[in-house]
């Protein structure tokens, strides 16, 4: 026990006197956690748009107040022709042309239905889609207003709603993703690399001689990054409440109880790429290509999983940060309680089993 | 007297307080074999990267092959050759790939580098090997092919650190043979060593401790002023007092 | 008794391409310091990673301390200490930290066993407090030796310590090495630097995988058949050319300030048949003399014969 308790100090020491590690352990959740929260949401606000009204009636002009009162866009009012649309676009300014046809008044009055053009930059298709939702809202609601003043049978009529996010704020979905990555960084890159570091001093050989059990080896090396992740975790949902205004809705237990499982399937994997890998950039490798680029792709957080070729969705599933993203993203930002995660949670269990068992049964006792 | 290809002036190199390299001074003439040796840190490999063109002085002066150490960085380096025990070869080149590429970075032709390889292979006696890996060849070849890379541009000097490092004792004399053979055709050898017997082969001997020169002579004459029966004697008379050492 | 026994070893990498171990087979005797001489590549750290347990051999068989290096792996570990060829410690670590966490790990501490290590950490105690990477050479060998010793090992395995190490701190090494030796410790060194292995009691000299000869460095010697002479004159690199023409002689290599000779049969009058023809071709300061070979000579000696047979 108390070789374990000098190999775990032996462990910290390593960690704060390398301002390398301790950069990547805590300089990269702010950086990761500001890039995401900020600079990369898909969400829209202050979209500039451009409505041309060829109508120029008592309905365009209501619609026309209606999209200005929005806080999404920046509107401006401006008769366009083909090529000037095209024009536009180019510029990079405009990310939408709403144009409102010269029978658009007619039409609606005497058909009651009048067709409206929405011309989208598709360049960013995330952004687009969203505008294009936000003005069939506002087009809809508009509709909807008619159809009652005009004393019409009530329907069922669709309330949308943006659940869970109705400040449409699009870091949400981003942190369960963020603190996904983290801990794939910490614990597969550090914990790998620093084995295999020992294996380039030579250390691990006096290691392996000496009477230690090599799985206590393990433990040892795994313990200060489980802590320090953990740390870590703590560090995320601090900056997440504190600087991107997020509630954390669910039990904290929970929380920490699944990020601890995640951790040791990181942990594990890890270990895993140390008896392989034979130099620490070997490792590096390995964790960066084998871990990190599924973790960013096939998550779902970045890229939604909805629209990936089948393929890559039966292949998601095998990543183990996919499984931990939709649990956090349950219990952080829905509330939902452990009967909701339950069956991800055994997934993950299941997961971690196998890689940790693998990893330990190929720890070599001997150098070969 | 012979030209002087290597001339130190007073040559100093400080890193912040420490002086790795304390004003030496000497001069090596052209097809000498000059022997540099010193204990672990005694400045031996700050002043080598200095006469390489791989960094400057703070003060003093130097020329190699005539190009001064501040100034003319680039024409130094295309007049030298360079090995060391670390630095080999590329493993998973051939033979021959290893020898086109080098002579490829110092600008031959493809006639010069192809006239020179076979010469070179068949030299020595590699012409069963030449298209084989470099990785597949025993250490003993590899350091010897590396000095003949080292070389096959003809500089003016070379410069071998620890050429010789855990080679067998016939390899480390066949090794030898090709010094002797490079400076009899003219070239300059400037080698460090830890092998005091190979001391001996040297022309002149430098035997820097702390940062300075503490002796400089032919090994005869060193061996007569410390009254030693061989190199490592005088080695260990003049570095035992050594206050520092690193790696 | 002996405390370190290999049989019949070998060891193959590369799908049995590479021969590292050729069939050793060697005794080390309890509390001897004994030497492993070979160039690098010989295949000394695979043997000593053998004895070790960290390293299965492909056949044979081998014990240290009675105890067999595959079945009872474990309790070897505990009995004995090893240095790595390219062991550096931890850099980050302070002297102090690394001797602390090694005694540890061998389940012990500093003050059970400082008679043990006292020797040689009375020396670098004055940097207790310095991280190892900021050590020099020496300091560093001495630290490693430490922490190979913290446990108070039965038998100490020390694979290259002075590779690289310069003549001041070599020497020093095995004075360490000696005072061990007396405390009763077995001790199995291995080098490069043939000049080391008189240091040994006993050595084996090892090429290419496999055991040219094992004795005492004075038998090694002494078993020397032929006669050795040196020669030396102002173009000594002319000399070797020279003599190497020379029907009668069998080797000819350049020895420190000398030249080494054999000839192909000795007989009397062979030092002034040399002196005659090297002064015919011209040679000045000449001097021609027979002499006791070293065991560098035997290493040329019998690698050349290996070579011959083998080609």
């Amino acid at each position: 026990m108390k070789q374990l308790l000098v190999f775990i100090r032996k462990e910290f020491y390593h960690v704060f006197r390398d301002r390398r590690t301790l950069l990547i352990m805590f300089g990269l959740p702010v950086a990761q956690i500001l890039l995401f929260g900020y600079a990369l949401t898909s969400e829209v606000k202050n979209a500039h748009i451009i409505i041309s009204d060829q109508s120029r009636d008592a309905n365009t002009t209501r619609i026309i107040n209606k999209i200005k009162s929005s806080v999404y866009f920046i509107t401006e009012e401006k008769t366009l022709a083909g090529e000037e649309i095209d024009a536009a676009f180019r510029k990079g300014v405009v990310r939408c042309v709403v144009i409102f046809p010269p029978q658009f008044g007619e039409d609606l009055q005497h058909k009651g239905k009048a067709n409206v053009q929405i011309v989208a930059d598709g360049a960013d298709p995330n952004t687009a889609k969203t505008i294009i939702n936000y003005l069939t809202a506002i087009l809809g609601d508009y509709q909807q207003s008619l159809a009652v003043g005009a004393n019409a049978p009530p329907g069922i009529v669709p309330q949308l709603r943006m659940l869970y996010n109705p400040e449409g704020n699009g870091s949400l979905n981003f942190i369960p993703g963020v603190i996904a990555l983290i801990f794939m960084i910490v614990c597969s890159t550090l914990t790998s690399v620093s084995i295999v570091r020992e294996k380039e001093l030579g250390t691990m050989e006096i290691l392996l001689v000496s009477p230690f059990n090599p799985i206590m080896v393990l433990i040892s090396k795994a313990i200060p990054f489980l802590v320090l992740s953990l740390v870590n975790f703590t560090f995320i949902l601090v900056l997440s409440v504190g600087f991107l205004d997020i509630a954390i809705k669910g039990s904290m237990l929970l929380l920490f109880g699944e990020s601890t499982l995640f951790i040791i399937t990181c942990l594990s994997v890890g270990l895993l790429i140390s008896n392989i890998a034979n130099s620490q950039q070997a490792a590096m490798l390995l964790s960066m290509m084998g871990m990190m680029l599924p973790t960013l792709l096939l998550t779902g957080f970045l890229y939604p999983l909805d629209n990936m070729p089948y393929v890559l969705q039966l292949l998601s599933n095998v990543v183990p940060a996919r499984w931990y993203y939709l649990i956090v993203k349950a219990v952080m930002l829905k509330g939902l309680g452990f009967s909701y995660v339950w069956k991800e949670t055994l997934v993950l269990v299941g997961m971690t089993t196998a890689l940790l068992s693998l990893a330990l049964l190929k720890f070599k006792t001997r150098l070969s | 007297m012979a030209e002087q290809v290597i001339i130190c002036k007073e040559l100093t190199k400080r890193f912040g307080d420490f002086l790795a390299v304390d004003k030496i001074s000497f001069e090596v003439s052209r097809g000498e074999i000059f022997g540099f040796l010193g204990a672990n840190g005694a400045g031996k490999t700050t002043a080598m990267r200095i006469l390489c063109g791989l960094s400057y002085p703070t003060s003093g002066t130097a020329t190699v092959a005539g190009f001064d150490v501040y100034k003319q960085q680039e024409s130094i380096k295309r007049n030298i050759g360079y090995m060391s025990q670390k630095f080999s070869l590329y493993e998973n080149l051939t033979i021959l790939e290893n020898i086109e590429f080098y002579g490829g970075v110092y600008g031959l032709s493809r006639k010069t580098i192809r006239e020179r390889s076979d010469e070179l292979i068949t030299q020595l006696g590699l012409q069963q090997e030449s298209r084989k890996l470099v990785g597949e060849l025993p250490l003993g070849w590899k350091q010897k092919l590396a000095f003949s890379v080292a070389i096959f541009h003809r500089p003016q000097i070379v410069f071998l650190d620890e050429p010789t490092g855990g080679v067998d004792p016939v390899t480390r004399r066949q090794f030898w043979d090709m010094i002797y053979a490079a400076a009899a055709a003219g070239i300059t050898v400037f080698v460090t060593t830890h092998y005091m017997d190979e001391a001996e082969y040297c022309n002149r001997v430098t035997i820097m401790v702390d940062g300075r020169i503490e002796a400089l002579d032919a090994p005869q004459a060193l061996k007569a002023r410390f009254q030693a029966n061989n190199m490592e004697e005088v080695f260990y008379q003049l570095a035992r007092g050594a206050k520092r050492s690193s790696d | 008794m002996n405390s370190v026994i290999l049989e019949g070893v070998t060891k193959t990498y590369n799908e049995g391409k590479v021969h590292a171990v050729d069939n050793v087979s060697l005794q080390v005797k309890s509390g001897e310091l004994f030497g492993l001489i070979g160039p690098d590549g010989a295949g000394k750290t695979s043997i000593f990673r053998i004895l070790t347990t960290l390293l299965l051999a492909d056949k044979g068989t081998a014990s240290v301390q009675g105890l067999d290096v595959v079945k009872d792996y474990r309790k070897i570990r505990d009995k004995i200490g090893y240095m790595p060829g390219k062991f550096s410690l931890y850099q980050d670590l302070t002297v102090k930290e690394n001797l602390t966490f090694f005694a540890t790990l061998f389940g012990t501490t500093i003050a059970e066993n400082y008679e043990v290590i006292k020797d040689i950490y009375d020396q670098i105690k004055p940097f207790n407090d310095r991280r190892a990477g900021k050590l020099s050479g020496g300091m560093k060998q001495k630290l490693a030796l430490c922490c190979a010793l913290i446990h108070k090992p039965e038998v100490l395995f020390l694979d290259e310590p002075t590779t690289g190490v310069d003549v001041v701190s070599r020497r020093e090494f095995w004075d360490i090495l000696n005072r061990l030796k007396a405390q009763g410790i077995t001790i199995m060194v291995s080098t490069p630097y043939m000049d080391e292995a008189i240091l040994c009691e006993r050595i084996a000299l090892i090429q290419e995988g496999s055991i040219m000869q094992v004795d005492t460095p004075d038998q090694i010697i002494q078993s020397y058949p032929v006669r050795l002479y040196a020669a030396k004159a102002d173009d000594i690199y002319k000399l070797v050319q020279d003599f190497r023409t020379l029907d009668t002689v069998d080797s000819c290599y350049a020895f420190g300030e000398y030249l080494h000779l054999t000839m192909k049969a000795d007989k009397p009058g062979d030092e002034a048949a040399l002196l005659q023809f090297a002064q015919a071709h011209g040679h000045k300061g000449l001097e021609v003399k027979a002499i006791e070979p070293g065991i560098e000579d035997t290493f040329i000696r019998l690698m050349n014969r290996k070579t011959q047979t083998d080609g």
